[in-house]
């Protein structure tokens, strides 16, 4: 790749960061403002999307699935209830008891498309990638947080429980899943009891790759019996996704 | 016209209006009563049941006397160092002025002309975190503005910040994988918007100290190779700094989270002799040329609710006392990261820019230099209109530091801040200036005008050439 002259061009070519953008006066070239304005606007339509989740059944089949959903009952409930997403309706009705290797729940988190786009092909390539587990029905929470996976677990008789789950978009990704992976689910696990595989999106990790990943997690937390902390330290060097920078988030 | 009337007896505080009576059974909840609509206070379950509670909170509010909040802390300090802290470093002397008044009078004070510039730097140590909680509460955000455009907090490094007439910026050069071409990349973009007066601050993707001190190394070696006077951070855990210290990084500012509960700082792992450390270990480094102030900390309302560590205190005064704990070590900047933990804490851009507004009046009555992170996250209701009214709200006023992301939109944190664009327009529309050194260095490099103005530069510009083609890229 030849350089080129353009000095802010060379900028441009070194991050993916809105370098180089170029100046109104003090404000922005119209282009730049649009394209923001677009990834903006696809990330909002991402969070207030609501997954098909008769398509996520559909394109499961001939795995078994069923619908739960959390305590909260819109999306403006699920992003000022926290606590809501975690567990299920009361209006619940009684769930499968396994006992069961694995349950996978999908939820729709703070992403629809991530879950429309990835998340049947994840727990396909897991179902053929972990034959010899006895796994439970496919769990599809509407307006979940990744905690519902420990009251469906506990409930489900799960040795471990799988969230898959929408991550919140940035600009650059509306659809990227996340994978929480928790040992001997039940309500009240701490964040720092779990295994996190993130950025399962078309420009990050493939979900083959994330079905690998948590092929290898799923066997090591069974033979280990436990995730988190411990799980983490017996991962090889690049098999985590790493720490974020400003702990003030909370995921969960 | 409804007069209320306000009583205390030992049931709690009362408030009477027409024929209704509202009782708050304690101070907390009278203050978390008090507060503006916020989602995060509602989410604890503190926050008034109607609006009409809530105003007769700050009718019983108006009427409570200021030295209260000395006799009864909201967080007991038997069992929390943050309220020792306040309680032990207060000084009487700078309160005495103000003594004697309630806290709506001193609202009015506040306001009065007589509370100049000066009047408020003596008064700053007489001031407890609460008792500016308080007062903010009965503030209108006008209220908070004019107030807070009154004081002054100047602190520096190698170069001044927070003098009348000026604005400076973080310089946020996130990358994903802390890519160092990519850092440098976006730092000598925004060198050429005139940002990084306040601080080239690096969010670092992992906190490994080697990772860090490679990020040091090379933050420095630009600095030095452009002759810039400002300061680098990379913002890993407090004990990662100190780690790259003892081994001999080029580390000019000790960073770190903190929050108003000794529990909610236990959740960002430190306590105040850890803190202490860790001041002393960098002002080992004499690196200071024109100042001293060797800490950066960020704060932010909800951090101690997420942590299940607020003691059933509202979290915009929670938040407060967390200023409490940054003037404890002398900090060249501190920021309020105010939309970037989440809907749950401030939903939509009415709360975010309350929020804002407060945070900074808060720390500015205290003495702590303020500057603000303008930004949200997708999840929460608001988008870059809410940011630039926030941001030219904080620039009237007189925000210490702002912080630019290119083209706002941080690819590491994935939220969203201010562009260094919208930082300009901020300075040029309300005519205010970088760090005076800075400025020095920004004519030095044709990257400032003669009237002082950062115009736009053409790829053939002869300062894109020196930057960008004098370095390594």
């Amino acid at each position: 790749m030849s350089t080129p002259t353009d000095p802010f061009e060379r900028l441009r070519r070194l991050t993916r960061a809105r370098v180089a953008l170029g100046r109104a006066g003090d404000g922005l070239p119209t282009e730049a403002l649009l394209a923001f304005q677009m990834a903006h606007a696809k990330a909002r339509d991402a969070v207030h999307g609501r997954v098909n989740f008769d398509a996520v059944a559909s394109a499961l089949a001939p795995l078994e699935s069923l619908g739960v959903k959390s305590g909260a009952v819109d999306r403006a409930t699920y992003l000022r209830r926290p606590d809501l997403g975690r567990s299920l309706s009361p209006a619940t009705e009684t769930l499968p008891e396994g006992p069961f290797d694995l349950v996978i729940v999908v939820a729709d988190g703070l992403s629809s498309v991530a879950v429309e786009h990835f998340a049947a092909e994840v727990v396909t390539r897991l179902k053929s990638l972990l034959p010899d587990l006895a796994l439970g029905p496919i769990v599809l929470a509407e307006q979940g947080r990744v905690a519902i996976g420990d009251e469906i677990g506990a409930r489900m008789g799960a040795g471990l429980v799988l969230v898959l789950i929408g991550e919140r978009p940035g600009l650059s990704s509306a659809d990227s899943l996340g994978a929480y992976l928790t040992f001997a689910p039940k309500p009240g696990t701490r964040d720092s009891a779990r295994n996190c595989v993130s950025n399962i999106h078309a420009h990050g990790l493939s979900p083959a790759a994330a079905a690998d990943k948590l092929t290898w997690l799923i066997r090591e937390a069974l033979r280990l019996k436990l995730t988190g902390v411990g799980l983490k330290e017996a991962a090889p060097g690049e098999m985590l996704a790493a720490e974020q920078g400003r702990p003030m988030l909370d995921h969960g | 016209m409804n007069k209320a009337q306000a009583s205390e007896s030992a049931a709690g505080f009362h408030a009477r209006v027409g024929d209704e009576t509202h009782r708050f059974d304690d101070l907390k909840t009278l203050m978390a009563c008090a507060s503006p609509r916020r989602s995060g206070d509602e989410l604890a379950g503190l926050a008034a049941s109607s609006e009409a509670r809530r105003v007769a909170a700050r009718y019983a509010l108006a009427d409570l006397p200021l030295k209260r909040f000395l006799e009864e802390p909201l967080v007991p300090y038997e069992t929390d160092e943050v309220t020792r802290l306040i309680q032990d470093s207060h000084d009487a002397t700078a309160f005495a002025p103000v003594a004697s008044m309630t806290v709506g009078e001193f609202r009015e004070w506040l306001l009065s002309w007589e509370a100049d510039t000066t009047t408020l730097a003596r008064l700053a140590p007489g001031l407890t975190p609460e008792m500016v909680a308080a007062v903010s509460k009965l503030c209108r955000n006008g209220d908070l503005i004019q107030i807070a455009a009154k004081t002054r907090v100047v602190t520096g490094f190698r170069s001044t910040i927070g003098l009348e007439g000026r604005l400076s910026a973080r310089l946020q050069p996130n990358h994903p994988t802390d890519d160092p071409l990519a850092i440098a990349a976006a730092t000598l973009d925004g060198l050429l918007f005139g940002m990084g007066d306040a601080v080239i601050g690096i969010n670092p993707a992992t906190d490994n100290v080697e990772a860090c001190i490679r990020l040091f190394v090379m933050l420095d070696d630009l600095r030095q190779r452009f002759d810039i006077p400002t300061q680098s951070c990379v913002l890993s855990h407090v004990t990662t700094s100190i780690e790259a210290i003892e081994r001999g990084a080029p580390l000019d500012l000790v960073f770190q989270s903190i929050a108003g509960t000794e529990a909610a700082n236990q959740g960002f792992g430190v306590t105040l002799a850890l803190l202490k450390e860790a001041q002393e270990a960098a002002l080992s480094l004499k690196r200071g040329t024109v100042g001293q102030n060797v800490m950066y900390f960020e704060t932010g309302q909800g951090a101690a609710l997420s942590a299940d560590a607020h003691h059933g205190v509202d979290q915009q005064t929670v938040e407060a006392r967390a200023y409490a704990v940054a003037r404890a070590f002398d900090p060249l900047l501190v920021n309020t990261v105010v939309g970037f933990i989440g809907p749950e804490y401030l939903y939509d851009a009415k709360e975010i820019t309350r929020a804002g507004l407060e945070d900074h009046f808060c720390a500015k009555l205290l003495g702590v230099p303020m500057g603000c992170d303008v930004c949200y996250t997708n999840h929460a209701e608001a988008d870059q209109d809410d940011m630039d009214n926030l941001a030219l709200l904080l620039g009237a006023a007189g925000v210490t530091f702002m912080i630019g992301v290119p083209g706002a939109d941080d690819i590491m944190l994935n939220y969203q801040s201010l562009s260094h664009h919208d930082i300009v327009r901020v300075r040029h529309l309300l005519g205010r200036r970088p760090a005076p050194e800075f400025e020095d260095w920004l004519v030095k490099m044709s990257l400032m005008d003669a009237a002082g103005r950062l115009p736009p530069l053409a790829p053939e510009a002869a300062p894109v050439a020196r930057l960008l083609q004098g370095g390594t890229l």
